[in-house]
């Protein structure tokens, strides 16, 4: 490992050593090859455990499990390339909890990433006192694991010991957390206490790249606070913005934890197919492989299409 | 760790500046006049700044505050009271409670989810590195290829991949089975593109190209020279794996069904969904338990956690 045993003997050689000498056969292949080695340990996993997994399940959501009767006989398999698309599409539950994560995104991704914005702006302000305690209380729920999130979430909402309907308790008022109505946006809210401090984090940091003679610029011109947010910080950190849009969008299509976690205290509010992952992991639990590789197939399209037209958008507005 | 701590090769540099760089920071001269200055911040402002921050920090705090005060309450009192302060001490009764329940099945978790987050982070750390720094520093067939799919990869929800591995590992038998977990938690598309940054930020290609002309062979100077320089950005790549496996919940929860097996995370919220076989209020200290390893672990090392979120950021 020590630096100083490194040039060794082989130091002495001069660098046109190379042309010559015994290794010159090899020289050119393993050139060409040492970086692929670099890469082999990488890409081989990754070829079992993200390439391998994608054709599996391209290739078995194309077969249909067929249950003959009363299913005494065991189900057999059937090579129907459309079947499991067709019922996938037909599945009101399936359909319905991918409208219900469209719903969530629509609303939770906007109201999460206008709160990071607007705390990120107020870190960033001349006015903000006591930063570093601010950003470390904005960052401390990222740190707690999503899972552990929604335990912790699951007992501030639980009619048992909810201390949020203790506290309302003295204006007359109770949430129900797990209503039908509101579940969803209970489960939002927990995605939203986890990730609205790393998102600020990111704006932050973009917003400290803006140029101070840029913002000196605008303080001459006779902009206030205000209008310096608005006219030069939030258009410098569109990038940031951009891409915590994106990643927050993901996130919510493979929304899973929190309500996985919230179901069995919620009384039901929340069903096996509240989500298209948890409609998926319920198809497997049934036993119907190849119908959750259908709806996995038919969320990673959604998925691919929503996050390249969002660039697209965003990318075209840009450059215009 | 003083290796680290005094790296002159910072990966936090980009993007990430201290908080009060010195352009920004505000005057402490109080402001004279309202209108004259407009560089001078008002009381007005400062308070209501601070005030909505306040209110901010009240609503990340809270849960955690009441995770707290609830889990040092004697046993069995979790759920009286507002739980937003302390009222009598029982923590340690209570950690020890914790460790009875199910023939102290919580510390066999702990310990699970601190080897499946160690070992893969450990491995996918090295992995990482390998191929980010090959992709920052060689030119080589493919490269555009391997870097575009590493690209995709982290574009695509991890979870959609679950399903289907569970069911290539059922059809060959990896369910109840360590590796079903740590094989898919090594490979980090993420962590690749962070080294990649890393990588081409900073390792100088004339350090590489002494090193070559010093005779040694790029597995040597990869192991002597860019370990040493990319150490900081290593331990931010470790951290941000270590974390992401952690909170990988799909997969353990399917793969393992055996519960000595499992990792906390999957133990707890088993323990949750049964209310009647387990008091909820160990599931309340085990929360506890189980997070405050990880917060103090932030707190003690923000400035990688802050280098690889922005570092992810700044493309």
């Amino acid at each position: 490992m020590s630096h100083s045993s490194a040039p060794g003997a082989v130091a002495a050689a001069p660098p046109g050593a190379r042309a010559s000498g015994r290794p010159v056969r090899h020289r050119p292949l393993s050139r060409a090859a040492k970086p692929l080695l670099f890469c082999a340990p990488f890409l081989v996993l990754f070829a079992g455990m993200y390439l391998a997994p994608i054709i599996y399940a391209a290739v078995s959501s194309l077969s249909t499990i067929r249950r003959s009767g009363l299913g005494l006989t065991a189900p057999t398999k059937v090579f129907d390339p459309l079947g499991n698309y067709t019922r996938a599409l037909h599945d009101d539950a399936f359909i319905g909890s991918l409208g219900r994560v469209a719903l969530f995104g629509v609303v939770q991704v906007p109201v999460m990433l206008g709160l990071a914005l607007g705390l990120a702006l107020l870190l960033d302000a001349k006015s903000a006192r006591g930063k570093g305690f601010f950003r470390l209380a904005g960052f401390l729920p990222y740190a707690v694991p999503g899972v552990s999130a929604a335990l912790i979430w699951s007992f501030m909402y639980s009619p048992l010991s909810s201390p949020v309907n203790r506290l309302l308790a003295h204006a007359g008022v109770t949430m129900p957390f797990f209503g039908s109505d509101v579940v969803l946006w209970s489960v939002a809210n927990i995605v939203t206490w986890s990730w609205a401090g790393y998102n600020t984090i990111i704006i932050y940091a973009a917003l400290q790249s803006i140029p101070a003679e840029v913002l000196e610029a605008a303080r001459v011109d006779g902009a206030g606070a205000f209008r310096t947010a608005w006219s030069i910080k939030v258009p410098a950190v569109r990038g940031a913005l951009v891409l915590t849009t994106v990643f927050s969008v993901i996130g919510s299509a493979q929304l899973f934890n929190e309500p996985a976690v919230l179901q069995p205290v919620s009384a039901g509010s929340i069903s096996s197919a509240f989500t298209p992952i948890m409609s998926a992991q319920s198809a497997v639990a049934a036993g119907n492989y190849p119908y959750a590789a259908a709806q996995s197939v038919i969320l990673a399209l959604l998925v691919g299409v929503v996050s390249i037209t969002f660039f697209k958008i965003t990318g075209r507005r840009e450059s215009a | 760790m003083s290796a680290i701590s005094t790296a002159r090769t910072d990966p936090a540099a980009p993007g990430t500046r201290p908080a009060q760089t010195p352009h920004r920071s505000p005057s402490l001269r109080p402001a004279p006049n309202r209108r004259a200055s407009r560089r001078e911040t008002t009381v007005t402002s400062r308070v209501t700044v601070t005030a909505l921050l306040g209110l901010s920090a009240v609503y990340f705090l809270f849960p955690l505050w009441w995770l707290l005060v609830s889990a040092t309450k004697p046993f069995g009192e979790q759920f009286s009271g507002s739980g937003l302060w302390f009222d009598g001490f029982g923590l340690w009764d209570n950690i020890v409670r914790l460790g009875e329940q199910d023939g102290g099945i919580f510390w066999r978790w702990m310990l699970n989810s601190l080897m499946y987050c160690g070992v893969g982070a450990l491995l996918g750390t090295l992995f990482s590195a390998l191929a980010g720094y090959a992709l920052a520093k060689f030119d080589f067939p493919g490269r555009g290829a391997v870097f575009g799919l590493v690209l995709a990869a982290v574009l695509i929800p991890k979870v959609l991949f679950t399903l289907p591995l569970y069911l290539m590992f059922s059809s060959v038998g990896l369910i109840d089975n360590p590796l079903a977990v740590l094989l898919p938690s090594v490979v980090s598309p993420f962590g690749v593109y962070l080294a990649r940054v890393f990588a081409s930020q900073t390792v100088p290609d004339e350090v590489l190209e002494a090193g070559r002309l010093d005779g040694a062979g790029e597995l040597r100077i990869f192991r002597g020279i860019v370990v040493r320089m990319l150490l900081p950005a290593l331990v931010t790549i470790f951290l941000f794996q270590f974390v992401e496996i952690w909170n990988n919940y799909l997969l353990p929860a399917m793969v393992l069904g055996d519960d000595r097996l499992q990792p906390v995370t999957v133990g707890l919220v088993g323990w949750n969904a049964s209310h009647v076989a387990v008091p909820p209020p160990l599931v309340v200290i085990g929360s506890l338990v189980s997070v405050v390893p990880l917060l103090l672990a932030f707190l003690a090392l923000q400035r990688f956690w802050r280098a690889g979120m922005t570092a992810g950021a700044v493309k």
